[in-house]
């Protein structure tokens, strides 16, 4: 038993290290003066600086943010009625096949779902004059498609395991409909709501395959220019840049955590 | 029931049960509503229309040709064109799924897809059953932090975390700064743009997808049934392996399927740390589209790929409405 | 609420004469005619027909699947019946949304809402109502008074005791003054102490108030308690409505028996049948058995004598009656404390359950293990089941 307890920990432990020291690696070369990034050449921000005035990288993060900014904000709003109608609406026509889509984008090739995209806008384009060309618009809607499929599993699964009795307590006091999905149901499934869109904005904000083939030209995101500095070789100021993104998301999911197991304490059904 | 003469007083109980079960049916209908039947019925469309629909103009395209034009390929039917033309075009179109499956090279880089995407995938659950199994028997708080500690990296950027592997592996990276500064190795290993270097990758940027299942399964697992084998006469590795793994392959299943799918389709991990060398059908579709501009053959790529994934993508959706219904 | 205490001010009397369901030509206020529901295949509920009084405290009685708690949620609105129809007051409810529906339910799980406080939960239906802000606010602070929470208004339900979310979801059900109360297993969260106290708490409310109650229980105990009539479900079917008392004393099935307290079978055929009286007799009971109340069978008829354990005495002396009266060796001897339990075998191979009150330290016959025993019970104890 104990021998056993040694080998789990040690070989979760490494698994731990394995996960962890890439990134520590990263942001400690982040820091590194040398342009040989990996020779070591002494404390230094010079990189940091060197990327605030890199107008390319700073073009394509807020192009980026903004995309990622609609992009989670549309897949919430459509991934929340798509898990609301797999699991409180009951059977209808076609909801095997409802569930497939929305399942199917979350392990779909990235290769396959940018490509049958592009061919999509290209066709559409040609059949009803819309979108007209590729850019923004069109990433938006790529990053839309595949993100509402993971805010629907969240959802989904918050609501699968929330008391449908609370929805027919709100019901019975008198509420119709559209008030119950308001009064109760968002509020108490707003932690799935809350981390679905945190996810699926950090999912936009990643992306490099689907918007490679659905944007246009000049409008690189930021996956997309790291891409092309990283192709090249290993680059001092996109260690500066991952440092920083790796930061702002170590922190924004650190506080989006705290704050969800607070209401999640909140909202807890009580054990009897 | 406007053909039934009106129901006088003292009606029998068919007509009783006649009302009641149009009555029952307004009602219904009046649940159904235009609000329920816009719930399921915007997200439907767009998935339709933005996931369902792309899969076949991809199909359609894949049986075009490629030509110097603005979209690049043939059209396939002309819209007023006759059938007979239209028929024409479809056969000579077919060349594209030959020459798939006649050069050799494309067959290769299907079976080396799998092939690493299968060793990687059995290399990601080694690590992380000890994870999600240590998770899963820790308790409150001190699984709380593994948990978050799991799924951190998940949040942090894909291509960043592919990214920092290229620092690690290089020819004077880390790893050969710390093998030759300890002697193990006099000439700097060559790991990047490796095969190892890809598994590597692979096995690192998916962890958190098999562990969350993994965990998932071990968690619902009751530990008085180890304690119960153990009790019968079972030693720990026995009851390991006749207990704890039979009960856990729904989460072993899940989260390979979960690692394997993107796996045979990724283009990232051996575009940065692959060897030129390295072949994989993800990669193998991008440069078809953007090197050589062959959208037809790039289409047929991706059609042949989904035939591939067709199985395992049903069996993950197999998986989770099991889990549903249970 | 004054309302309705006035308006039971007459009733109350007529009530202790004559219970208001056997007054002739009273006007039922929930009247369930021949509702079924089906779930595919399934039948849950099978042609129930049922008037419920104003005023009563009514228990649908089953066990699992018994078909209680979807008949519950038919009056809701939250399932419709596949055929039949539902009328309170006088309203047909078919195609009545259950937001539209004079009814509140108090739910298994209390259903009370985690987001918010305890106040917010009890206003949350008068507000949906669009009732006047101070008005709620009184109405909400009276009704939390009533049910002892008055101080706790802003805790959230996570906040509470098993016993004080029972009283919120109770306060969030009343306050709305709905006719009709129904109620979901109301006790079954609560350990067995807070439940005694409850039980009367709860049937303090229902006189005060004056609304009409349906519960749902599987405890048997508990309808007896609370009930002013009990309706005992099985398969679907309601198969007894009667008091607590008469389905206690008179079941009318076998099912009933011995679903509701335990009971002692005597399998029998009918050899003496007169209008107020018949004689059974009845080869596994080794004796003739009389019941001084008529049943309407025919002649030879296999019927069934149920008598209850407390109802049979127990003695070392023949008691020298030529009905009722078996003899058998006591098996075993459970002490229960206030009571204890004989199993006596009869020469016939059939076991006898006999419960007698504790004589330990008390002077009084004793009764030990092998003991020859006569049992005897009186003519009027025992009824004759014919289903």
């Amino acid at each position: 038993m104990k021998r056993r307890s040694l080998f789990l920990n040690s070989s979760a432990t490494l698994g731990f290290i394995f996960l962890y020291a890439p990134i520590i690696a990263l942001i400690i070369y982040s820091f590194n003066a040398s342009k040989l990034v990996t020779v070591w050449g002494g404390w230094s921000l010079k990189w940091y600086v060197s990327l605030f005035n890199n107008d390319q990288i700073i073009d394509a993060a807020l192009l980026s943010v903004k995309i990622a900014f609609i992009s989670a904000t549309a897949a919430v709003v459509l991934g929340t009625m798509a898990g609301f109608a797999l699991s409180r609406l009951g059977p209808f026509r076609g909801k095997m096949i409802f569930s497939g889509w929305v399942t199917a984008p979350l392990v779909m090739p990235e290769v396959i779902t940018g490509l049958s995209l592009l061919l999509l806008f290209v066709a559409m384009e040609g059949m009803f004059g819309w979108p007209s060309g590729r850019g923004a618009s069109t990433i938006i809607i790529a990053h839309v498609t595949f993100c509402m499929a993971y805010v629907a599993v969240i959802v989904q699964a918050r609501l699968s395991s929330m008391d449908e009795s609370l929805e027919e307590a709100a019901m019975d006091l008198g509420a119709k409909p559209l008030h119950l999905f308001f009064l109760v149901t968002l509020p108490l499934i707003s932690p799935a709501i809350i981390s679905g869109w945190l996810l699926a904005f950090t999912l936009s904000l990643d992306d490099l395959v689907i918007a490679s083939f659905v944007s246009g030209p000049g409008n690189s995101t930021l996956p997309m220019v790291i891409f092309s500095k990283v192709r090249l070789g290993v680059s001092p100021e996109v260690n500066a840049l991952a440092t920083l993104m790796i930061l702002i998301v170590a922190i924004g999911v650190g506080l989006g955590m705290w704050q969800l197991r607070r209401q999640e304490k909140l909202l807890a059904q009580p054990e009897n | 029931m406007s053909g039934k003469p009106p129901v006088q007083a003292g009606p029998t109980v068919a007509a009783v049960d006649a009302i009641t079960q149009g009555l029952a049916k307004y009602n219904f209908f009046r649940r159904v509503s235009w609000g329920r039947l816009a719930v399921i019925a915007v997200p439907m469309l767009w998935l339709a229309v933005f996931f369902f629909v792309p899969f076949l103009v991809v199909f359609k395209i894949s049986l075009a040709e490629t030509a110097i034009a603005i979209p690049p390929y043939t059209a396939l039917l002309e819209w007023v064109g006759d059938m007979e033309e239209a028929y024409v075009t479809l056969k000579l179109n077919l060349g594209n799924y030959l020459y798939l499956l006649d050069d050799v090279f494309y067959l290769d880089a299907y079976l080396s897809s799998i092939k690493i995407a299968g060793i990687s995938t059995f290399c990601t659950l080694l690590v992380a059953f000890p994870i999600a199994y240590l998770m899963a028997r820790s308790n409150g708080s001190t699984r709380a932090l593994l948990l978050a500690l799991v799924i951190l990296p998940f949040w942090t950027s894909f291509l960043l975390r592919v990214y920092a592997w290229m620092g690690i592996l290089k020819k004077n990276g880390l790893v050969n700064d710390i093998l030759m500064g300890l002697g193990i190795v006099d000439e700097p290993l060559t790991m990047l743009q490796t095969d190892f270097a890809v598994y590597l990758g692979i096995v690192y940027t998916y962890l958190p997808f098999m562990v969350l299942p993994l965990y998932s399964a071990l968690e619902k697992l009751d530990m008085t049934l180890l304690e119960a084998a153990e009790d019968l006469g079972s030693r720990p590795v026995t009851s390991f392996f006749l207990i704890t793994l039979p009960l856990s392959l729904p989460g072993i299943v899940a989260g390979c399927l979960l690692v394997f799918i993107p796996a045979v389709g990724e283009f990232v991990i051996p575009a940065l740390l692959g060897s030129p060398d390295t072949l994989m059908i993800g990669r193998v579709l991008w440069d078809e589209f953007f090197l050589n501009r062959d959208w037809p053959m790039a289409s047929a790529v991706a059609i042949m790929m989904l035939i591939i994934l067709v199985l395992p993508i049903m069996l993950i959706r197999n998986s989770q409405g099991k889990e549903e219904s249970a | 609420m004054t309302s309705a205490v006035t308006e039971m001010q007459p009733t109350t009397p007529a009530q202790q004469e004559i219970p208001v369901w056997k007054q002739e030509g009273a006007e039922p206020f929930l009247q369930i005619q021949g509702v079924t529901k089906k779930f595919g295949e399934f039948t849950a509920v099978d042609n129930v027909s049922l008037d419920i009084y104003k005023n009563e405290l009514f228990c649908l009685l089953g066990g699992s699947g018994s078909g209680k708690s979807t008949l519950l949620r038919m009056l809701a609105g939250f399932e419709n019946p596949t055929s039949g129809r539902i009328l309170i007051d006088g309203v047909d409810m078919s195609g009545v949304e259950p937001w539209k529906r004079p009814v509140n339910m108090m739910f298994q799980s209390y259903a009370l809402f985690p987001h918010l406080s305890v106040a917010d939960n009890v206003a949350f239906g008068l507000k949906r109502e669009g009732v006047a802000r101070a008005e709620i606010k009184q109405r909400v602070g009276e009704m939390l008074e009533m049910v002892q929470l008055g101080h706790l208004g802003r805790r959230k339900p996570s906040q509470l005791s098993g016993g004080q979310r029972q009283r919120v979801a109770l306060a969030r059900a009343l306050v709305k003054r709905p006719k009709l109360l129904l109620l979901d297993e109301p006790l079954g969260a609560l350990d067995k102490k807070l439940r005694e106290e409850t039980q009367f708490e709860l049937m303090n409310i229902q006189e005060e108030l004056g609304v009409t109650f349906v519960v749902v229980t599987h405890d048997q105990e508990e309808a007896m308690t609370l009930a002013t009539r009990i309706g005992v479900m099985n398969h679907g079917v309601i198969v007894q409505t009667d008091e607590p008392h008469d389905v206690y004393e008179y079941p009318s099935s076998r099912f009933v028996a011995e679903f509701i307290g335990s009971v002692n079978l005597f399998e029998g055929k009918v050899i003496e049948d007169k209008p107020d009286s018949v004689r059974i007799k009845s080869k596994e009971a080794g004796s003739t058995l009389f019941i001084n109340h008529g049943i309407s069978c025919s002649p030879d008829q296999i019927v069934h004598v149920a008598v209850r354990p407390e109802k049979i005495r127990l003695s070392h002396e023949n008691p020298g009656q030529s009905d009722n009266c078996l003899s058998g060796v006591i098996e075993d001897i459970a002490y229960m404390g206030s009571l204890s339990l004989f199993r006596v075998k009869l020469a016939s191979g059939k076991e006898v359950r006999i419960t007698q009150p504790n004589f330990d330290r008390r002077i009084g016959e004793r009764f030990t293990w092998d003991d020859k025993v006569f049992l005897h019970w009186d003519e009027e104890s025992s009824v004759v089941l014919t289903s």
